[in-house]
């Protein structure tokens, strides 16, 4: 064992200490030093993807979350009815920032939240009654929506409604798809499984309900976008210039119609790999349409996933792609030369979801920063192991981390800017550590892309190099 | 003092017929009553209203909308010698959540004064075997303090008694509730008192009584009434005037001992099969 890794196990073990001998044997097991050599092969692997324990607080969240907000949410004209009692949908109203194009109300119905608002008599009598009237209702009030998603709440699961059979009666007799999406909360440890059922559903619902007339040698699906703060559009930009055809968005700013179509694509480009997996994989067995990991965050990662993605197709892709590279250095060049002087050799921590714990590393070495420590808020042993070879050897590693031990970390690692979500910002605020938040990038964006990369350096700078530090006492 | 009385049992085992049988000869005797019916097909008070109640508590509140449009008077009801009814009513078979239909119905009653002072009894009448949490609700919270089990010989009416006693004795350490006894409402099975009995003495506790079959209950039951009502003068009238003071003056109040099912299946061998008969 390397002596950087040694120390980080040392460091590991100081902050385990406090856990009681069950939560200790427990805890320990989901943060680990990096070993980018894997020597010890799975031994040292980070365990993921389990119950989180009770009582040391998580920062997951549910089924309802992975399918509502995550995967079906940014499907904008569909409407998704929270079903069940008014808080679940009240509190993920609008809360993840994915942009779309569109009226709200008319043809675009992702800012507005939708519930059935059981009450006691519907847990009692059953909600399929009031389901299938508010199904006509929406109908009514929205002509225009081009489906509906039932978003199952925990309740309807535990009374055992049958929303499939109202799904598909009011898919007829409304002429709409209504789909219902058995996302029910207390399935699965994280949102990780509402990620898949929501898939799942796309896949038995939507996918190849619908075709387009004309197809091209360059169409391609680009797949676990959310377009939060404008991303996916960012992203599509680049491919657009590189000579494809986006034919969908899955799902950042996208139609149903979109989601019907994918299949005549004929390549899948997949960012969020741990969100969307499933589908990828469903089409290569069914239709045989390929599908390659992609990475749109900073200029090193951005070429080489353009060229990743132009070897897959003729040499026209493949000399546009360069001259689209060739003209972009420039301008990527100069955003590097504002910002690196002030950022070179900072260190960040973070604790993200999907696809950013990892993804997101290369943007920040383009910046001359390092990533000291990262981790998945609801990951598989798949994401770590794409994990491990980003990272140095000794890094810290952690999964589901409590916010306790990110605390800890925190303070013996002294991190020049901490990345992660609202509810950690303001304790790192308070300790006096710059702060990120790295799901919705703080109201700022986009970050993906030529487009999001001088937006992401300067928002990293503005929240290092900010005067205000200064002028609060950093804890010791 | 109010004693709050929960009857439980299989389904089918005649839980309903007994409990207002009972109630009638304990009316009969000068007590105060009140059933409070505790399964969605609201049958437990009919033959005291003679007819089926046709304001439930939980019908009403999905027809208004929510509980609290509800008045006490519009599902507290009076029949046969004054004898109080209440159902919770609920969903039919195969939708919705009927366990949360009695918690909610049993709140709604005790909050709005169901409840009063001069009652001498309260009875619950429990559907089936405790399917979940929903049906635990009337031995919760120090609600019913006393519990029977009607149950007669056959197999599947015992192994619902001694899953009944599970759950009594879940609740038995946290809510104080105890057991008062068994109520052998006969099927003329073999050697079905000795087998009660036995299986009684198991669970730590009495057969209260036997009731012998008797189709004078049916006769009067399709007529909407108690025997006591019907034919007062019949002689399965007393069974029930019986068991009615045996109830009034129990003192035998058990945290049970549920058998393991091996134990259970023991026991029926050794009543259950015929001399002479292979094992």
């Amino acid at each position: 064992m390397s002596t950087l890794i040694q120390q980080t196990q040392k460091m590991i073990d100081e902050v385990m200490d406090a856990y009681p001998e069950k939560a200790r044997k427990f805890r320990e097991k989901h943060v680990r030093p990096n070993d980018p050599m894997r020597e010890c092969g799975s031994a040292c692997a980070v365990k993921s993807n389990v119950k989180s324990r009770p009582g040391v607080m998580t920062i997951r969240g549910c089924a309802y979350a992975g399918s509502k907000g995550v995967v079906w949410g940014p499907v904008k004209d569909v409407v998704h009815l929270s079903h069940g009692p008014v808080g679940c949908g009240q509190y993920s109203w609008w809360s993840r920032r994915n942009y779309s194009n569109g009226m709200t109300g008319i043809d675009n119905f992702g800012a507005m939240h939708i519930t059935s608002d059981f009450q006691e008599r519907d847990i009692v009598f059953g909600g399929d009654k009031r389901l299938a009237q508010i199904c006509r209702e929406i109908k009514e009030m929205f002509p225009l929506a081009k489906g509906i998603s039932i978003q199952s709440e925990c309740p309807v699961g535990l009374i055992g409604d049958d929303i499939e059979s109202v799904a598909k009666k009011m898919t007829v007799e409304l002429g709409i798809p209504v789909i219902p999406v058995r996302c029910e909360g207390f399935r699965g440890v994280s949102q990780s499984l509402g990620h898949h059922i929501a898939n799942d559903s796309i896949r038995d619902h939507v996918l190849g309900k619908n075709s387009i007339d004309t197809v091209t040698d360059y169409d391609v699906n680009l797949i676990g976008d959310y377009n939060i703060g404008g991303d996916a559009w960012a992203s599509r930009r680049i491919l657009e210039e590189m000579g494809l055809r986006v034919i969908a968005q899955w799902t950042g700013d996208a139609t149903i119609n979109e989601l019907a179509i994918a299949p005549q694509a004929k390549l899948n480009l997949i960012h969020c790999y741990r969100s969307m997996n499933y589908i990828c994989r469903f089409m290569e067995e069914q239709y045989g349409i390929p599908w390659i990991e992609y990475n749109l965050f900073g200029p090193t990662k951005i070429y080489d996933s353009m060229r990743k993605i132009a070897a897959f197709f003729d040499d026209t892709i493949k000399e546009r792609t360069e001259a689209v590279i060739a003209k972009y250095t420039p301008v990527m060049n100069a955003v590097i030369n504002e910002y690196k002087p002030s950022l070179k050799d900072k260190t960040v921590m973070l604790y993200v979801g999907g696809l950013r714990p990892r993804h997101i590393i290369g943007a920040y070495e383009d910046l001359g920063m390092e990533v000291i420590a990262t981790g998945y808020e609801f990951g598989h042993n798949d994401d770590y192991k794409r994990t491990y070879p980003e990272m140095k050897e000794g890094a810290l590693i952690y999964d589901d981390i409590t916010p306790y031990e990110f605390e800890e970390f925190a303070k013996r690692l002294k991190p020049d800017l901490v990345g992660s979500g609202i509810k950690e910002k303001y304790a790192y605020h308070k300790m006096g550590v710059p702060f990120r938040q790295m799901h919705s990038w703080d109201y700022s964006g986009p970050y993906h892309g030529f487009d999001g990369f001088p937006v992401f350096a300067r928002d990293m700078d503005m929240a290092v190099n900010s005067p205000a530090w200064k002028l609060i006492r950093r804890k010791k | 003092m109010m004693r709050q009385i929960a009857i439980y049992g299989k389904g089918g085992i005649g839980k309903s017929t007994t409990t207002q049988n009972t109630v009638a000869a304990l009316a009969e005797a000068g007590h105060k009553c009140l059933i409070v019916g505790c399964d969605p097909k609201a049958d437990a008070t009919r033959l005291i209203l003679n007819r089926k109640a046709q304001a439930t508590v939980m019908d009403l509140a999905r027809e208004r909308g929510s509980v609290e449009e509800l008045e006490i008077g519009e599902v507290l009801l009076e029949g046969f010698l004054g004898i109080k009814c209440a159902e919770s009513g609920g969903p039919e078979p195969g939708v919705g959540c009927a366990g949360r239909g009695v918690i909610t119905a049993i709140n709604f009653l005790e909050e709005n004064g169901a409840y009063t002072e001069d009652l001498d009894y309260v009875f619950y009448d429990v559907l089936g075997d405790v399917v979940c949490g929903g049906f635990a609700m009337p031995i919760r919270e120090g609600k019913a303090k006393e519990i029977y089990i009607v149950t007669s010989g056959e197999m599947m009416a015992m192994y619902a008694a001694n899953n009944i006693a599970r759950g009594v004795l879940k609740y038995a350490n946290s809510g104080g509730v105890r057991l008062g006894g068994l109520i052998c409402n006969s099927r003329k099975t073999d050697k079905e008192a000795e087998l009660i009995m036995a299986l009684a003495a198991k669970l730590n506790t009495q057969m209260i009584h036997f009731i012998p079959r008797d189709n004078q209950v049916q006769r009067a039951e399709l007529r909407r009434q108690t025997v006591i009502e019907y034919s007062p003068e019949h002689a399965q009238c007393d069974e029930y005037r019986a068991l009615a003071k045996k109830i009034a003056e129990n003192k035998n109040f058990v945290i049970p001992t549920p058998l393991e099912m091996e134990e259970l299946e023991t026991l029926l061998m050794e009543f259950g099969i015929m001399e002479g008969e292979a094992a």
